[in-house]
């Protein structure tokens, strides 16, 4: 099917490109008001530590400081997940990690808020710090939170799906791997920043640097105690986000609060070693994967378990658990699946959603284990991989309902782009190519908080002058959604991209959005953009039909002219068929929402990892390794990602190049670790995130089989592509060397000691070789959609392919 | 943002007025800046006056001849260096290393000076001020142990500039200024194994100018590791310069080995065993098992200390080899 789309498909600049290219874009730390304060919050030195007294006078006294803050002023509780709300604008119990805010103050500059921060005087009495998972499982009096009533875990997870031990006894074969998948943090260029006012209503306003404006304003009033129609936040321009600044952090709220308090704006700007303890970046995993197979290679069974290292707050971390164990079956046919997980409170920086939110660590153990288990069945991992890929219009043993699925395509296209197939027994020693593929979410199914109403709404308005005016509540995190927003809302009226103005993220202005997460936006945002244009070319179309004489069928919108497509004579610019609409139909001011179907099993914990759609990628990489130091040298890397339709040319090349970049970064060197109880390397520097010199060329692939509720077919593009990038890079590894690197960061010196073990006789393998002891709970035994009691004769399928809005 | 703490910025026209700005109580002489100001953000050091030299026109620049070698000022910069034709031809491992620091932005405003008097680095110092609160300190910068080596008397900051290694292994001359006039001293008398009194320069001297010495038929090389393939300092450093004769025997080489000490190691040992021995791949494997003897790491940089031990070795052996294909 050939669509004959105007702007669609083609490259464009993003609408606030040039703003960023030139450094004129007003990031929220370049925003200032007259007489604006400044915020600098006091950080726990110690790791784990109850607060005894904090003597403020010294600070008060301090020429230039206005007031002073600390965490018994607002002590309710707030948290992203209803669930797990453990968090406070500043802890006045207890400190659970360095870094942790426990008292502001406010002056009337940095450097005076700054100078002050050491005047104040605080009493601590050190508790005993837990600064592993293991340590976290010993049994102790001091927790470091009390509410799971567990000790430091934060959260269990114990789920099988069919009878794993059935499977297993099918199996010809099985393999069973410790894998281990170090914690990184998001690295986006832009530090957070708050900025909290009042207007001449007297109301809040708030300009924060976060991906999820809606969450933020319903946290702010919970906190705060204010109705939320006197709260307006605003996401201004983001540089970046990556999960990063995805939920209400304690800075925004001692801002806002102090803002209301004083009468003043009050600004705060976190240094970038403060982003290292704001964090919420990727959860360290220990993880342990079985997995059987007939001699044909066909999975007959899964077992994962998984260790997760959550620092100091819950953030995300109940979502992180679930989605680390229910996202292999996406992609892979595994008709009996069990996984058992628990997430433990450490006193470090709280882990949350970093790019692939909890999947890339299994999806590490996952594709690893398949290129070895290849390997020994003598398949190529490709062949592997066709005999088990999910069928399109399928649903899973795990209750996830998969509809456009074009793994197989990319499969294909990959290897062919890259020779994989061929290379792969052919390189000369040192050089090696590996191979993965990986699914993620178009957008969780459900909300953050229960409710039944529209994740996504966007307001289109047209002016008296024919400006279209796109009004969405998503956050452009650099991602490009004001652009995306742009040229569904050009396509429908057939006009340019440029001819859009966008208006996002202000909860004043603009509708409701779930924000920019779980990459969610193109397709939920994109869909209630197209529903609202064609509500509004609808209008358009019945007015200029009836002023031209023609019938309404034969009407179209081209190149800003509305016109008979049989008789170009017959036409009207696009202001003039405005005027007749608003005549015709009154104010041209339409709203679309977007709500995904409802999807979720009938089981506890089904919520997490259901989605209207999920976007499929594979991805080659080829390496150049040297076997004296262990370095590695990417030399290329392909990937071909089930997009559905690509609806800005230019964009998804930057999401698969981000992607790319990202991963190679997690695969080969970031680490956040810590030495005793401080992070080994707080800054950009000691930090190792990949420069402009060790980025590879990268060939995308663009697989269009549009998906029927996508918007123009569209799928997500944000997250899927990191995923394959980490193991399909340590699967070239040992395709270069011939060894394994079962743990992330796989790093020169670890590649070393791996082949030393090989040279002395052993397997060649780097990675953990023991694991905690922990008694999980029982698994809740779940049935699967064709299991009993909806009988093999009627399976569970309450769900149909759905039509797309636009035809 | 990380801020500099409030300061006095003499920027003195001459060399003269420079040397009196530096009688100040607490002054310090800053070139490029871009060691220092970081240094200052993190409060890891305190001066309340900084003598910027960037305005003294005759620190800067590059003069000589094949026959007498080249003088460099202290101020030139680092891209100056690495774009430099003679440096290039004569003594390319000069431009190598240089071309190696950091990042393009730093080499344009970084210099040669600055680079041979870069600070001593290391994992527990060059850290903001609540992480080493947090920490409790450390012998170099306002604590009273040092945190790598908790039972060393001495500091074990370690030596990371680039250029260093190749300047010793060229025997290059420094020239340091003071109230009381010139003095020139050969490179290696000016660094000390210690991480914080690390430099043999007298209170009030500048380093003014480096000097090279003809560059004959040497041959040279310079090798550097490091995560990164920009912006990291070295984690190990090595730097070769040997001169054969017509019988393809040594007549005279140096190995250093740099960012694996608190100083830049000269390996003695390998010049006396290299000299009047052609350059075998045995030899090249004798020298590099001294590199790798001689470099004893410990755990304050990036990458693990044995790991850097080995690389003191596979460097050393590589940048040998380079000499003879």
């Amino acid at each position: 099917m050939k669509e004959n789309f105007q702007v669609i498909g083609k490259s464009h600049p993003r609408v606030e490109g040039m703003s960023k290219a030139t450094g004129t874009a007003q990031y929220t730390a370049d925003i200032s008001f007259p007489n604006m304060l400044f915020c600098k919050l006091l950080r726990s030195p110690h790791a784990h530590a109850r607060i005894i007294s904090i003597d403020s006078r010294a600070v008060q006294a301090h020429p230039g400081v206005l007031d002073i803050m600390t965490g018994t002023e607002l002590t309710k509780s707030f948290g992203v997940l209803p669930v797990s709300k453990d968090e406070h604008a500043l802890a006045y119990d207890k400190v659970r990690y360095v870094g942790d805010p426990l008292a502001a103050v406010v002056a009337v500059d940095e450097a005076t808020a700054e100078a002050a921060l050491a005047l104040f005087k605080v009493e601590y009495e050190i508790l005993p710090s837990f600064m592993s998972v293991e340590e976290a499982l010993q049994p102790t009096e001091d927790p470091i939170h009390t509410y799971t009533r567990r000790g430091n875990i934060s959260k269990e997870v114990n789920l099988e799906f069919g009878d794993v031990e059935s499977g297993f006894a099918q199996a010809d074969h099985i393999r069973e791997d410790l894998f281990y998948y170090g914690a990184s943090t998001h690295m986006a260029m832009e530090e957070h920043a708050t900025i909290a006012t009042t207007d001449d209503q007297g109301y809040l306003t708030v300009y924060s640097s976060t991906q999820t404006p809606h969450y933020l304003h319903k946290a702010m009033a919970d906190v705060l105690g204010k109705p939320a129609a006197h709260i307006r936040i605003i996401a201004p321009t983001l540089g970046g986000g990556f999960g990063g600044k995805s939920e209400p952090f304690s800075h925004e709220l001692v801002v806002a609060y102090l803002a209301c308090k004083t009468g003043r704006t009050i600004k705060y700007v976190a240094t970038r070693e403060e982003v290292f303890y704001i964090h919420r970046g990727r959860h360290a995993v220990l993880m342990r994967l079985k997995t059987g197979v007939r001699k044909d290679g066909t999975i007959t069974a899964m077992q994962y378990t998984n260790f997760v290292d959550g620092g100091g707050h819950a953030s995300f971390g109940v979502a992180t658990l679930f989605y680390t164990g229910i996202m292999a079956t996406t992609t892979y046919k595994i008709p009996h699946y069990k996984f058992d997980g628990v997430r433990m409170f450490t006193n470090k920086p709280p882990a949350g959603p970093k790019r692939g939110h909890g999947t890339p660590q299994p999806r590490f153990a996952l594709e690893l284990q398949l290129d070895k288990i290849a390997e020994e069945l003598g398949m190529s991992p490709i062949d592997l991989r066709m005999v088990n890929i999910v069928s399109p219009n399928s649903i899973t043993a795990n209750h996830l309902r998969i509809t456009s699925c074009a793994i197989a395509e990319c499969i294909r296209r990959v290897d062919s782009a890259s020779g994989f197939s061929e290379k792969r027994s052919s390189l000369p020693p040192g050089k090696g190519i590996g191979f993965a593929m990986s699914s993620y979410l178009c957008g969780a199914g459900l909300p953050l908080y229960h409710n039944p109403l529209d994740h996504s709404q966007v307001m289109v308005r047209i002016d008296r002058s024919g400006g279209v005016t796109v009004y969405t509540g998503s956050t452009d995190i650099g991602q490009g959604s004001r652009s995306i927003h742009a040229l569904l809302v050009a396509e429908i009226l057939g006009l340019q991209q440029e001819d859009i103005f966008t208006i996002s993220a202000d909860t004043a202005l603009t509708p409701v959005d779930l924000g920019s997460y779980s990459s969610r936006v193109t397709f939920m945002s994109g869909n209630a953009a197209i529903k609202a244009a064609r509500e509004l070319r609808g209008f358009i179309a019945e007015a200029v039909a009836k002023k031209l004489e023609t019938p309404l069928k034969d009407i179209i919108f081209h190149n800003g002219q509305v016109m008979d497509r049989n008789n170009p004579g017959k036409t009207v610019t696009f202001p003039e068929a405005c005027t007749l609409a608003e005549d015709h139909a009154g104010p041209l001011v339409t709203v679309g929402g977007y709500k995904p179907p409802e999807l979720a099993g009938p089981f506890k914990g089904s919520g997490v990892g259901i989605s209207p759609a999920y976007s499929y990628s594979a991805a080659v990489i080829q390496v150049d390794c040297d076997a004296e130091t262990g370095l590695v040298t990417v030399e290329k890397v392909w990937i071909a990602h089930d997009i559905g339709r690509v609806l800005s040319l230019e964009n998804a090349l930057g999401q698969i190049h981000g992607s790319v970049y990202m991963g190679l970064g997690e695969a080969l060197m970031e680490e956040q670790v810590t030495r005793g109880i401080l992070l080994k390397a707080p800054s950009v520097l000691d930090y190792k995130t990949p420069t402009s010199l060790d980025m590879p060329p990268v060939e995308s692939i663009f697989v269009e089989e549009p998906d029927a509720a996508g918007p123009f077919g569209a799928k997500e593009m944000g997250q899927g592509p990191i995923l394959s990038v980490m193991p399909a890079l340590v699967n070239a590894i040992h395709n270069a060397l011939g060894v394994r690197i079962d743990e992330l960061p796989a790093t020169p010196e670890k590649i070393l000691k791996a082949l030393e073990d090989k040279a002395k006789g052993g397997s060649g393998r780097y990675g953990k070789t023991t694991e905690p002891s922990f008694q999980f709970s029982k698994p809740r035994k779940v049935a699967r959609p064709w299991d009993s009691p909806y009988g093999e004769q009627e399976p569970y399928v309450k769900w149909q392919p759905e039509q797309s809005e636009v035809a | 943002m990380l801020r500099l703490p409030e300061l006095n910025i003499l920027t003195p026209g001459t060399l003269a007025e420079a040397l009196v700005f530096l009688k100040q109580d607490g002054a310090i002489v800053v070139a490029g800046g871009t060691d220092l100001y970081p240094n200052l953000k993190r409060r890891q050091v305190n001066h309340g006056t900084l003598v910027s030299l960037a305005g003294v026109a005759s620190l800067k620049g590059i003069s000589g001849n094949s026959e007498s070698g080249l003088v460099i000022g202290a101020m030139t910069t680092l891209t100056e260096v690495v774009e430099h034709p003679m440096i290039a031809a004569w003594y390319p491992a000069l431009a190598r290393a240089a071309c190696l620091v950091s990042t393009p932005q730093l080499r344009n405003a970084g210099t040669l000076g600055g680079n041979v008097c870069l600070d001593t680095r290391c994992l527990y110092y060059n850290q903001n001020e609540l992480w080493r609160q947090g920490l409790g300190y450390c012998l170099k910068s306002f604590g009273t142990i040092c945190q790598a080596a908790p039972k060393s008397p001495r500091c074990f900051a370690v030596s990371s500039a680039d250029t260093v290694p190749v300047l010793l292994a060229l025997s290059a001359t420094l020239r340091l200024t003071g109230p009381d006039g010139d003095r020139e001293i050969p490179i290696e008398v000016f660094f000390r194994r210690d991480g914080i009194d690390y430099l043999a320069k007298k209170p009030g001297e500048i380093l003014t100018a480096i000097a090279l010495p003809p560059a004959g038929a040497l041959k040279m090389a310079y090798l550097k590791m490091r995560t990164r393939n920009s912006i990291d300092f070295p984690v190990a450093g090595v730097a070769v310069a040997l001169e054969t004769d017509a019988g393809n025997k040594v007549t005279r080489a140096r190995v250093v080995l740099g960012a694996l000490e608190s100083t830049p190691l000269l390996l003695e040992q390998a010049t006396t065993c290299m000299v009047g021995n052609e350059l075998t791949s045995e030899l090249i494997d004798k020298v590099a098992d001294m590199a790798g003897k001689a470099a004893k790491p410990i755990d304050n940089t990036d990458m693990s200390p044995a790991y850097r031990k080995q690389m003191a070795r596979v460097l050393t052996r590589r940048a040998l080899q380079q000499l003879i294909c």
